[in-house]
């Protein structure tokens, strides 16, 4: 009945997918951005212990320690390594004499552990080079808007020269702020002058042991915090969670694709049973049950949902790969469990408006089709 | 169960004495609310339907016809009054045994036919028979071959938009005699089509609805066909004022 109904049809695929491509789109958006509070743990993958002051929340929210707790923490049973990590804000004059807030990372001098993973158009060995600093991509776009290369280009730190000569393809920030990858040593010039710089100490964990266990050894024997990858990247996340409005307003967004599924699919499928009681009254004379009714409704509303659901997903890929040229969608993707969750919308979005619209076939007597 | 009242698998077997009455209703009276009194439709009819006949139950509007149909072929309740129909008191059975009695023993005949508009005619026709259990491919081939017989054979695939009315109603008649019931029902076959088509309707009920173990029923006012019926029950003022084989004169 309801395939053979082509506008309420197509009514009902309309409420669905925009539903569901709402819902998954916003969804997606939302884990999305507030990994972005991860992005500095995810951009340092050798890391397996980030070791901070006690009072450090994530990689923007930090406090600087003593260059001593390096040694400390390599001092400890369990560790395989341990090196230097600086992250500390700046500001960059460019040689148009822009200024811009920048992220300054510096990377252990000897191994060059920080870095992120892969870089484009030059490799690791050229930081050996004087005065050398890596952009992020997403940086290029806020520091050379006008779209000039960076390679080569000059930039004053803290009154020092640094050179770009290459380029990071790192996962942007939460905020998008620029970041520049140096050395370690080279950082600390470039960061102004405080009694301590280093900020964290990255750390890896020898054969036969867990992360967990020599995490919570180092902060019983060096009195600072240590996290385990998964443990800081978490706290990134929680850290955007609890301080921005964003799960609110992504909230409401989603709560507004359930509310109008409910409203487009409630309406056109109670039309449909309207304008069908007579057929489904001649059904229930004939003898057929409420059971095969509700059946025979459930499959069809089935076979609608089934059909808008993949319009909306399919909608939501088009989305992330239309703009996924744009910085701010860089490395965005849809996580397995979303894709889930809408799908339980769309069910009970069909349930609901399903139940509420054949509540009158199930009441209407079959005696209704002879008046 | 007692002698009157068999469950509904045994109902067959007691509509195979054809000499029983094929309806056989005592006392039937059916109010309806209308706000805050009652209005008595019906007042205590009694009358039998047999087997082997083309019944026209007639009257003006509001005279009780379709209620007394509807609780003669088990779709409405009677407010007092008992309903045997091939012997089964069918007001005694539960709601899930009288849902599938009438699947079993009843065919409907709607005036707007009350076809399923995204399913094709074959299907249509074989609604009964996919309710009765029966694999879809199985009841389509059955219900094509009675539409073959209905002399719409070749617009089986076709979906009811696509059919005339008249061709409509072939397979509403279709989808009321496919699974062989002993009582058709008919509610005003006839009151949409013109004087020759409605009489080749009835030409056709007759051929394929009447038979000896089997009662058609007929609801109508169209006074162009009353000479095809074999019995006339004329309901006024919910009570049959003329029971015969022709109206009553004044008529």
């Amino acid at each position: 009945m309801l395939t053979g109904d082509s506008q309420k049809f197509y009514g009902l695929l309309f409420g669905i997918a925009f539903s569901t491509l709402l819902n998954t789109q916003q969804l997606t958006i939302f884990v999305n951005l507030i990994e972005r509070g991860a992005s500095g743990v995810y951009n340092a993958p050798e890391a397996e212990i980030w070791v901070m002051d006690p009072v450090s929340r994530t990689t923007e929210v930090n406090y600087a320690m003593p260059s001593t707790a390096l040694d400390e923490v390599r001092s400890v049973e369990g560790v395989e390594w341990a090196v230097p990590h600086l992250r500390a804000p700046a500001s960059v004059r460019s040689s148009t004499g822009d200024l811009e807030g920048v992220q300054i990372v510096g990377v252990d001098d000897a191994t060059l552990i920080g870095l992120p993973e892969r870089l484009l158009a030059t490799n690791k060995s050229i930081l050996s080079q004087p005065d050398t600093v890596l952009i992020d991509d997403v940086g290029i776009i806020n520091l050379f808007e006008s779209g000039e290369d960076p390679i080569g280009q000059r930039l004053e730190l803290n009154d020092q020269r640094a050179i770009i000569r290459g380029v990071a393809d790192a996962i942007p920030s939460f905020t998008s702020q620029v970041t520049l990858y140096t050395k370690y040593s080279q950082a600390l010039n470039y960061v102004p002058g405080t009694r301590n710089r280093l900020t964290f100490v990255l750390a890896g964990v020898a054969d036969g042991e867990t992360a967990e266990a020599v995490a919570q050894r180092i902060e019983e024997q060096t009195g600072l915090k240590a996290e385990t990858r998964e443990e800081f990247a978490q706290a990134g996340v929680d850290f955007i969670i609890q301080n921005t409005g964003i799960p609110t307003n992504f909230g409401i967004t989603v709560v507004l694709g359930f509310v109008v599924g409910v409203a487009i699919v409630g309406l056109t499928f109670s039309l449909f049973i309207r304008d069908n009681i007579k057929q489904f009254g001649a059904l229930k004379a004939i003898g057929v049950t409420n059971l095969k009714i509700m059946r025979m409704v459930a499959a069809q509303a089935g076979l609608v949902g089934a059909i808008g659901y993949a319009f909306g997903i399919v909608g939501t890929v088009a989305f992330l790969w239309g703009f996924s040229g744009n910085p701010f969608f860089k490395g965005f993707y849809i996580p397995w469990q979303i894709p889930l969750i809408s799908l339980g919308a769309v069910i009970i979005i069909l349930a609901i408006t399903g139940w509420l619209a054949l509540r009158s076939v199930l009441s209407t007597e079959p005696a209704a089709v002879f008046r | 169960m007692n002698e009157t009242t068999p469950t509904v698998m045994d109902t067959k077997a007691i509509g195979g004495r054809s000499a029983e009455a094929a309806i056989c209703a005592r006392g039937i009276t059916r109010d309806f609310k209308a706000g805050q009194s009652t209005i008595r439709v019906l007042h205590g009819i009694d009358t039998d339907i047999k087997p082997g006949e083309m019944t026209f139950v007639v009257g003006e509007s509001g005279s009780g016809k379709t209620t007394l149909i509807s609780i003669m072929c088990g779709i409405l309740w009677p407010t007092d009054g008992e309903v045997k129909v091939f012997g089964t008191d069918i007001y005694k059975l539960s709601d899930a045994e009288l849902v599938n009695f009438r699947l079993e023993n009843i065919g409907f005949i709607f005036q707007q036919y009350n076809l399923i508009p995204s399913i094709d005619a074959a299907a249509n026709a074989a609604v009964p028979l996919i309710a009765q259990g029966m694999r879809v491919g199985e009841a389509r081939e059955k219900a094509k071959a009675l539409l073959e017989k209905l002399n719409i054979g070749d617009q089986a695939d076709k979906l009811p938009n696509q059919l005339s009315g008249g061709q409509q109603q072939r397979v509403a008649i279709a989808r009321a005699l496919v699974h062989e019931p002993r009582l058709v029902v008919c509610d005003e076959p006839t009151a949409a089509l013109d004087t020759s088509s409605g009489r080749r309707v009835m030409d056709l009920l007759r051929e394929v609805a009447v038979a000896e173990d089997r009662a058609c029923i007929i609801v109508t006012h169209d006074n162009r066909i009353f000479d095809l019926a074999d019995r006339i029950l004329v309901l006024e003022d919910g009570l049959v004022t003329h029971d015969g084989t022709d109206m009553p004169d004044g008529h």
